[in-house]
């Protein structure tokens, strides 16, 4: 391992990396001929695909410029409003692009832990409720229903919207669960089990199908809103699943001497057990909440426009027929820079709550 | 309470038990219950009421009537034509068909990039960390469009491209090389049993005897071997090597997988194989550094440190989150839905939009995912407390 054939005249931080380099690629014979074999394999991909994404590709004009075989960048340049705002009234773009701002501004206010505290807690419902009244129309003479929304707003809104949601019914689920009334206790379990075991295609399928039917005839609920309702209670098994596993951390101990202080299970909940559980499931908590932004790409399934069924539509407008593979790449870009984001921050936020437990 | 001669407390009895299990606010519980109950009734009387206005008659004597329509692509045969039951079959045997596979292809995959994952070249490491990222962090569906798009762009069968010699990939599907044994479906049935039959009566006394080990493995491995071609011999079976070819406008012979199912397929492999690779890495990795080094100093070589030493602890990590994979991989596998592989969630979703009896069909979906996820972790729990216990014992 150590007989580095690089010259010593390299000396400091580069060098050290490059030597590392060297030493990765060609340390070895088995090392070189790794190298080489994958090299050639990566060659053999990565080649056709930047002849495809730049050298053959179109970056303007019209659909007719893109006869070539690259890729059509124009049509990325043309769609790309329908693809982040889908059939939302053009003239009121602002109002999508606002609540992206919104949601973005709360997610990365959530992220930063000195920030955490009830204000950001009261802060989460205030900005769903606004979110809401401005995708709806509010303050303007038309109202815009809900089967206009879509794109990326829809896709980033159903995701916080049944997040936040959906976690007040995880915890009690949670507490339900590991609790000794046996009765809760086997409903918190029938029911974190039978939703986990259901696909979300099901959920969905209920929530267009059959809550329709199952809702007195004069309450007429859209299918938005039917969606996210299953989707909350669908998600809060999984996020109960986790909470239990952040309960199961906290030694019986703290509760049992708590309960001999003389305070009430709730205030034993309260106080001693819930504020140390939620704070180790967070990067828990974010790895789930990047699987569940994710699953919204479900939605299409139901005709739901949110951000990748936006894309798909816009691939199947007459004049810019077919150009799919560009308009899944911008979509990967966006899912990925997020999910990609957010999985580094929970690597970081774990290092940082571990550092905290060692002190 | 009876007189007892034998001194000591009292066993509490039936009702005390259940009565302690139940444990306290026993009114709250069952109100709450009785409530959540109430509601549930509620709701199923109002679809009944509203299935009953447009006509339909709740309950499952639909399953019986004709299906009027065709299935792409099925394991048993189907026509338009026959019943609903046997259309739901046919979707049921196509999802066990694609999980079974998937999970399969990506447990060998999974495990083998996950160990490469760990190798001490660069670009190799790298390369397998941007694929685990990437695919980690886009959406399976995306993915799964990515594929039929890719599946449904390849040539057609006369142009087709060559992979290995003999396997074609066309815009009607991916044609493979087969395998099969041809005469006497019943002398198959009946090696298969007794292969498997014999595996398991080994194993069964393996284990009595003492803890699986090379030569007990070859054992049973050479035995189950000679039980089943023994078997196929008497049968009368024999067997039969396909391969595809050009004829006319068409590719005949060999296994023909549909662009759909060749698409749903790659898709879920290469999505959970990077899971798996991620939890094959991460099982390997939870075994310190000082093992390797303790094994070594004690002059084992590679080979045994990693049966010996790391596996079995490793495993321990990765046998449950690898169920987790499994189940999930089954119920994702619903996603058919949304490329037109005709799997149990699609034919599902026809039967309930041609008969309006979409309580009951969700009903059965939902019933037979239950069923599938539930034994299946029953199964790997069993697998995995053997395992824990394996290893505490020692």
């Amino acid at each position: 391992m150590n007989t580095s054939s690089r010259p010593r005249s390299l000396r400091g931080r580069a060098g050290r990396l490059s030597s590392r380099l060297w030493q990765g690629l060609f340390g070895t014979r088995y090392n070189t001929i790794v190298t080489i074999v994958i090299a050639f394999l990566l060659g053999q991909i990565v080649l056709p695909l930047i002849r495809w994404a730049v050298l053959d590709a179109t970056f303007t004009g019209t659909s007719d410029a893109c006869a070539r075989d690259g890729a059509c960048w124009a049509f990325v340049g043309a769609k790309l409003r329908f693809i982040l705002f889908a059939f939302y009234p053009p003239e009121l773009q602002w109002r999508p692009l606002l609540v992206i701002v919104a949601l973005a501004a709360l997610l990365v206010a959530s992220a930063v832990p000195r920030f955490w505290g009830w204000k950001l807690l009261a802060a989460w419902p205030a900005s769903v409720a606004f979110c809401w009244l401005l995708l709806e129309g509010a303050f303007t003479a038309t109202p815009i229903p809900s089967n206009q929304w879509g794109g990326l707003p829809v896709t980033l809104f159903v995701w916080a919207v049944c997040f936040a949601a959906a976690t007040p019914i995880a915890v009690l689920l949670a507490l339900g669960r590991r609790s000794r009334l046996g009765g809760l206790r086997t409903f918190s379990i029938a029911y974190i089990e039978a939703m986990r075991g259901t696909p979300m295609v099901g959920i969905l399928y209920i929530a267009m199908l059959i809550v329709p039917m199952a809702l007195p005839e004069s309450l007429s609920v859209d299918k938005m809103l039917r969606a996210m309702i299953m989707i909350t209670l669908f998600w809060s098994a999984y996020i109960a699943e986790v909470i239990r596993a952040g309960l199961q951390a906290i030694p019986r101990g703290q509760a049992e001497a708590a309960t001999a202080l003389g305070l009430s299970y709730w205030r034993v909940q309260q106080l001693i057990v819930l504020p140390q559980a939620l704070r180790i499931v967070i990067p828990g908590m974010v790895n789930l909440a990047i699987g569940f932004l994710l699953a919204t790409s479900l939605l299409a399934v139901i005709g739901i426009f949110d951000l990748l069924n936006a894309a798909r539509a816009s691939a199947a407008d007459p004049v810019w027929l077919g150009f799919y593979n560009e308009a899944y790449l911008v979509v990967a870009t966006v899912y990925f820079a997020i999910c990609f984001g957010a999985s580094r921050y929970s690597r970081w936020l774990e290092q940082r709550l571990a550092e905290g437990m060692r002190r | 309470m009876s007189p007892d001669t034998t001194p000591g407390p009292v066993r509490p009895g039936t009702l005390r038990k259940i009565r302690i299990w139940w444990g306290g606010w026993p009114k709250g519980q069952l109100a709450f219950l009785a409530i959540f109950a109430l509601l549930t009734v509620l709701l199923i009387h109002n679809v009944v009421d509203t299935m009953a206005r447009i006509g339909i008659m709740p309950g499952f004597t639909f399953l019986y009537s004709s299906a009027n329509f065709e299935i792409g692509e099925s394991v048993i045969p189907f026509q338009a034509g026959d019943s609903y039951l046997r259309a739901i079959f046919a979707g049921l045997l196509n999802t066990l068909k694609v999980s079974l596979l998937g999970c399969g292809l990506a447990t060998v995959f999974g495990v083998a990039i996950g160990v490469a994952g760990l190798s001490s070249n660069l670009l190799l490491s790298k390369l397998i960390r941007c694929y685990v990222e990437v695919i980690r962090n886009t959406p399976l569906l995306l993915q799964l469009f990515f594929w039929i798009s890719l599946a449904k762009a390849l040539p057609a069968p006369r142009q087709a491209t060559l992979l290995l010699g003999s396997v074609f990939l066309t815009n009607r599907g991916v044609y493979l090389p087969s395998l099969w044994l041809e005469g006497g479906a019943l002398g198959l049935a009946g090696s298969l049993v007794a292969g498997a039959a014999a595996i398991a009566a080994l194993l069964i006394i393996a284990q009595r005897i003492r803890p699986l080990n090379r030569r007990t493995a070859t054992v049973i491995v050479v035995a189950t071997l000679v039980t089943t071609i023994v078997a196929v011999a008497i049968s009368g079976a024999r067997p039969v090597v396909e391969l595809p070819a050009l004829s006319g406008f068409n590719i005949r012979g060999g296994l023909n997988l549909s662009p759909e199912f060749a698409a749903l397929l790659t898709g879920l492999v290469v999505k959970f194989a990077a899971l798996i690779a991620e939890i094959v890495r991460a099982g390997i990795q939870s075994v310190g550094a000082g093992q390797w080094e303790a094994a070594r100093a004690l002059g084992l070589h590679n080979g045994h440190i990693i049966r010996l030493i790391v596996l079995p602890q490793a495993l321990r990590v990765i046998t449950p989150l690898t169920t987790s994979s499994y189940l999930d991989l089954t119920k994702d596998s619903s996603l058919a839905v949304a490329i037109g592989f005709p799997d149990l969630v699609s034919i599902i979703n026809t039967t309930a939009n041609t008969t309006g009896q979409s309580m009951e069909a969700l009903m059965i979906l939902i019933g037979t995912f239950l069923t599938i996820n539930i034994s299946l972790s029953a199964l790997m729990n069993t697998y995995n407390s053997r395992m824990a216990m394996r290893g505490m014992s020692r």
